[in-house]
């Protein structure tokens, strides 16, 4: 049980796949315009990476370790084009903002890394459960990302409007920067600095080390 | 992992059954929803189609308010109407781009920047007894970064604007994606759109003069989409468009 909840919730905070690992900003950055988007995308993802995992930790014994990632890829291609269908069909607007951002699941780091660091050798369950896992510490970062632009970009939040725009005759001048992608790497990098600094153990050593004669010296 | 599973044999079976099985799981899943996602897409269509038009209710089903529009094809070169084609199944977008049923564009009549266009146009009527109410027209054109594509709606005089909407495009969000804004398309409604026999109806950098009965602001920060809007204006409503069917009906010979 307690492995369970590791499995669960570990990649939410300690070992998050986008403030941690960095992986998926590319999509982080795209769909985080608005909370509905990033939530449904949010849903995707876990959905796509709990069923990969799960079917490469089924067949794992099986899979010759020289077609091994393409094998994974397959996995992963066909159930991200199944997501794609079922939101074509039952949440059509949504599916059109998304666009091509759920085929772009597919080249998901998280996805395929989850399936190559875990599921190779670990059982379907576990496997099921980190992926899960995985998804919601993704899921988390778009909606905290999400939830800022959308109410600095356009006021609002899930689509309800939270601050009265000057355009339709209110007082908050909307953040157009918060709406393109580029808001989302500030974001992001004010995450991972944040989350460092309550966690201190995920701050990584440096590369290399100032030579003293460069540092700053009193004249 | 067990060394027989790197065997050539071993590796081309693995591939194979996993090929199969995606390959059905694809598959079905494409052609079951298939019913769901086309239903989708014609409701989303009509509802672009009500939307330009000002008649979209969201509390009402789709299907309901669509009843009172009638779907005509209309041969763009001589003005009239084409009968004898089923006009729910045309595809106008599809037929730009068939050789047989598009016309190339030269250089100097594209300032929409469409390269192709279809001869046949697939337009929408909103008829009371014998009265035309309003007529909405599909239209396209470049902009900035992407085709914009959408519906310009008019009332039964041909020239009086009663809407308009895009449906589909990639502009710049807060910039060029205001073209969705709807405090910007109320301000199409009740424009002219000819003055004489020339476009008259266009956007005004800085803002429109409110008594100015053809202008409409343009977008700010958007100078290059509030370009391809006024191009693509002038392009559908010129003689390459839609004015020989306007002119037309204006006259009352179809």
């Amino acid at each position: 049980m307690a492995k369970t909840k590791e499995l669960l919730f570990d990649p939410v905070v300690n070992n998050n796949p986008i403030a941690l690992q960095v992986l998926g900003i590319c999509s982080a950055l795209a769909v985080t315009s608005s909370m509905s988007v990033a939530f449904v995308m949010s849903l995707a993802v876990i959905a796509v990476t709990a069923f990969s995992s799960m079917f490469v930790a089924l067949i794992r014994s099986q899979i010759p370790s020289s077609i091994r990632i393409i094998v994974q890829m397959t996995i992963i291609a066909s159930l991200v084009i199944v997501v794609d269908q079922i939101l074509k069909a039952f949440a059509y607007e949504i599916s059109k903002q998304l666009s091509v951002f759920v085929g772009l699941i597919i080249t998901n780091c998280i996805v395929m890394g989850r399936a190559e660091a875990f599921a190779m050798k670990n059982g379907p369950v576990d496997s099921f459960i980190d992926g899960i896992g995985n998804g919601l510490g993704y899921g988390a970062i778009l909606m905290v990302v999400g939830f800022i632009r959308e109410l600095f970009g356009s006021g609002s939040v899930f689509g309800i409007e939270v601050l009265s725009k000057v355009t339709e005759g209110g007082w908050y001048y909307t953040n157009g920067l918060m709406l393109l992608p580029p808001s989302a790497f500030f974001i992001i990098g004010f995450l991972i600095w944040g989350i460092r600094a309550w966690k201190t153990a995920q701050v990584e050593a440096d590369e290399f080390k100032i030579a003293p004669n460069s540092k700053m010296k009193e004249a | 992992m067990s060394s027989n599973n790197e065997s050539v044999q071993k590796t081309i079976t693995v591939a194979l059954v996993l090929c199969l099985v995606c390959a059905v799981v694809v598959s079905s899943a494409a052609v079951i929803l298939r019913p769901a996602q086309a239903v989708n897409e014609k409701a989303n269509m009509q509802m672009n189609i009500l939307q330009a038009a000002g008649l979209y209710d969201p509390q009402q089903s789709i299907q309901d308010q669509f009843q009172i529009v009638t779907t005509r094809l209309v041969n763009l070169e001589t003005g009239e109407f084409v009968e004898g084609m089923d006009a729910e199944r045309y595809n106008q977008r599809k037929a730009s781009k068939d050789p047989s049923m598009n016309r190339v564009l030269s250089g100097e009549e594209d300032i929409a920047s469409i390269k192709r266009q279809a001869k046949i146009a697939k337009i929408y009527l909103i008829e009371n007894g014998d009265q035309i109410e309003k007529i909405i027209l599909p239209i396209h054109g470049y902009g900035l970064w992407s085709t914009l594509y959408g519906f310009m709606a008019l009332e039964g005089d041909g020239n009086t604007v009663a809407g308009l909407g895009f449906y589909e495009h990639a502009e710049t969000p807060g910039l060029g994606g205001e073209v969705d804004n709807p405090n910007w398309k109320a301000q199409w409604t009740g424009k002219q759109v000819y003055n004489g026999d020339a476009v008259a109806l266009r956007l005004v950098k800085g803002g429109a003069d409110r008594s100015d009965s053809y202008g409409v602001d343009a977008l700010s920060g958007a100078t290059l989409t509030s370009r391809g809007v006024d191009n693509l204006l002038k392009f559908w409503m010129s003689d390459a468009g839609f004015k020989p069917f306007l002119d037309n009906l204006k006259q009352g010979r179809i």
